[in-house]
């Protein structure tokens, strides 16, 4: 199995005791069988699907990009379009905070870059103490499939990259969907969300970041 | 073959022409239409999302919750929107025939919402409701063991027949007609059976197995349209 | 589906100062509208209107009852609208809420004062039996301008209908045989289209990312430059140079609209 082939639930991916089930599949008997729609994937005889569609599911280390949707004494409670809110506790904050005044900091339907460092029973909890994470003031955000994100990071960034240089925006990729674009004019940043959106639809084609590339000229061009 | 007709030609173990269509609601995390000939059903799935009100949340496990919906204009005699008795039994027995199949248990205090609307009627609703539904929850990503498919298999008189329009569903010749919806998983599990009117074990037995025979051609529409995604 | 951001608000308000939006459109202009009539086969006429990703189905149903006392000798006209669960993440099961109930009540207003509908030809016996028209209107996908979707979809429903046959002596709608008669409409289409105003810029035909920053909104019914409905909605004011404006931009529009309405309609 080299393609990559979309797959229903219910439908065997491989048979044979040699390969081992990966995410979105369960071994039945020898068979490995999809238990999601996707794309099944194989490597190393390890099998899995990797969903093209659905809801955002937080995992920890995730970067996320959130709206400010309450305020508490001691945080910020953080709609990341999830099934459960993220808190941002003010000691995530790296800079000094007066607790009577925490919407100084971060008010009501703000947005914010934060990262997950613990999801529990509670709920999950968020940090912007590291490089790139904090409030948000400039620019426009955009929302694709979470699913997608990792088409529009490419390989080791390579397409997010691309993006950067073609564009000259400032961009941060949620990885629940949500993207900050961030340029010099308006136009720049609908450039940016324009091959964003048009990586978001073509998610299935292999070679994306040349096809992108030719994509660049071509605009470029009109 | 037996010698009886149908009004509309078909033959007994013949299903109107069928279609299904994946993504036919943007908005939805997942959604998908089936139809039945001039039966037609659109679902759309949000969730899993934060179940409200909190008093329904389950922290054992992820709930599924379906709504079945006819529009006011989907049969002659206009419907008054909003529930009715009937919608309420039909939300519910849709629950029951796709959750022996979804694997929602890590969803705690979560709700997968499944609306379905049926657009235009012709009998066999709920099971064009349940086709979609399935559908539009795989597409929206939700784990499962397998598809479920449903079909109603009707008695006419004395004759059995597969996927019953109104025109059969009001049969009143002979031993009258009776209505029997059957869902089942791709593996063959009974998930869902109703019925209306009378038949003998046997015949019911004979019943199951048309159906069987038949949920493996509306598995293959709905396979065939979940493959399409991103064609 | 999120709340468009204050962020991005400000971006798109900035950028309309400018007269562009984001999607390319200039303020009036509409994005691709389709109509398609006859849609459903048990409804007296049927249409699906899809503007953008924005989707609506709207049927027309008929019965006979009583007139109301005031009007004894004309049909009556019923409008309502469900914004479906289905549709969106932000409509919830239950009750109409408020936006289900306006949108009902703006749409009627529009069908209703233009006397789009010849109600006097709907009556069959003075004072005892008259047609009620039941136009009914369904969100399938909401990205933006409903009001103008069920708009379009309510008109063009009328125009696909044809009245049942009725049997005097029984009193029985005859359904599913429906006579060659059509609806008795006038040859004057009402067209309602919704202006909204963000910041100081006029706009038609909002996504859903811009209507969530629409500050106010005044949806007019007019045909050929004569205005018969209108409703302002949302609590921010207006000033009367901007109220004339307004007007200026219906007035354009609803030329434009009607042209292709006119064609899709054929």
């Amino acid at each position: 199995m080299t393609d990559r082939k979309i797959v229903i639930p219910g439908e065997v991916i491989a048979e044979g005791n040699d390969y081992l089930p990966g995410e979105g599949t369960e071994k039945r008997e020898s068979e490995i069988v999809a238990i999601r729609f996707g794309l099944a994937e194989e490597f190393n005889k390890l099998v899995k699907v990797i969903p093209l569609s659905g809801v955002y599911h937080p995992r920890r280390g995730n970067v996320v990009i959130g709206c400010v949707e309450n305020l508490t004494f001691n945080g910020w409670v953080i709609d990341i379009k999830s099934s459960d809110t993220g808190f941002l506790p003010v000691a995530e904050v790296p800079r000094y905070v007066n607790k009577n005044d925490l919407k100084e900091v971060m008010d009501f339907g703000e947005m914010v870059v934060a990262k997950i460092t613990e999801i529990n029973q509670r709920g999950i909890d968020l940090t912007i103490r590291s490089r790139g994470l904090g409030k948000l003031d400039d620019g426009i955000i955009i929302e694709i499939n979470p699913n997608r994100v990792p088409r529009v990071i490419g390989k080791e960034g390579s397409m997010i990259s691309l993006i950067k240089n073609e564009t000259g925006c400032r961009i941060t990729v949620g990885q629940n969907g949500l993207i900050w674009i961030d340029g010099e004019k308006t136009e720049d940043e609908l450039f940016a969300k324009k091959a964003i959106l048009h990586i978001a639809e073509n998610s299935f084609i292999s070679g994306l970041t040349d096809e992108m590339t030719k994509w660049f000229e071509e605009e470029k061009g009109k | 073959m037996k010698t009886f007709k149908r009004p509309d030609g078909r033959k007994p173990d013949e299903i109107r022409p069928m279609k299904a269509e994946v993504g036919v609601v943007p908005n939805a995390d997942g959604s998908a239409m089936f139809s039945f000939g001039d039966t037609v059903a659109i679902a759309a799935v949000y969730g899993p999302k934060k179940m409200h009100p909190q008093h329904l949340q389950n922290p054992k496990k992820g709930t599924l919750r379906c709504t079945y919906n006819m529009i006011s204009f989907s049969v002659t005699d206009r419907i008054r929107p909003g529930p009715s008795r009937r919608s309420t039994e039909i939300s519910k027995i849709t629950e029951w025939a796709l959750e022996p199949v979804l694997m929602i248990d890590n969803f705690k205090s979560k709700v997968v919402d499944v609306h379905i609307s049926i657009l235009q009627a012709n009998a066999s609703t709920r099971c064009a409701g349940i086709n979609a539904a399935i559908i539009a929850l795989a597409h929206a990503g939700i784990p499962m063991k397998n598809l479920v498919s449903s079909v109603s298999i009707g008695k006419l008189d004395k004759e059995l027949i597969v996927d019953v329009n109104k025109y059969e569903e009001d049969w009143k010749e002979g031993e009258g007609s009776t209505d029997i919806p059957i869902t089942m998983t791709a593996d063959g599990k009974i998930t869902h059976i109703q019925l209306d009117g009378k038949i003998k074990k046997e015949q019911l037995m004979e019943a199951v197995k048309m159906a069987r025979e038949a949920h493996k051609k509306i598995y293959d529409v709905q396979k065939k349209a979940l493959k399409e995604v991103g064609k | 589906m999120i709340e468009t951001p204050n962020l991005t608000g400000e971006r798109i308000k900035g950028y309309l100062e400018a007269g562009k939006r984001f999607d390319g459109r200039k303020p009036d202009e509409f994005r691709e509208v389709s109509i398609e009539t006859g849609v459903s086969k048990n409804a007296e006429g049927s249409a699906r209107v899809k503007i953008g990703k924005t989707e609506v189905l709207v049927g027309i149903k008929m019965n006979v009852s009583e007139p109301y006392p005031d009007s004894p000798d004309k049909g009556n006209l019923m409008v309502t609208a469900e914004l479906t669960p289905l549709s969106s993440p932000r409509f919830e099961n239950g009750p109409p809420r408020f936006n289900a109930i306006e949108l009902g009540r703006v749409i009627d207003r529009g069908i209703r004062e233009s006397k789009f509908i010849e109600l006097e030809k709907l009556c069959i016996k003075e004072g005892e039996k008259v047609w009620t028209v039941f136009v009914d209107i369904y969100s399938i996908n909401d990205d933006g301008n409903l009001l103008d979707a069920a708009g379009l979809g309510a008109i063009a429903a009328l125009k696909n209908a044809k009245i049942p046959k009725y049997d005097l002596k029984e009193e029985k709608v005859l359904y599913g045989e429906l006579s060659d008669k059509n609806m008795p409409l006038k040859k004057d289409i009402p067209i309602s289209l919704t202006v909204h105003k963000i910041g100081n810029s006029l706009m038609l035909d909002p996504t859903r990312e811009e209507e969530d920053v629409s500050e106010t909104r005044i949806t007019i019914g007019s045909s050929n430059g004569i205005i018969s409905s209108m409703q302002k909605g949302e609590a921010m004011s207006l000033s009367v140079e901007e109220f004339e404006k307004i007007l200026d931009l219906t007035e354009k529009a609803e030329r434009e609209i009607f042209k292709k309405v006119e064609k899709l309609l054929k």
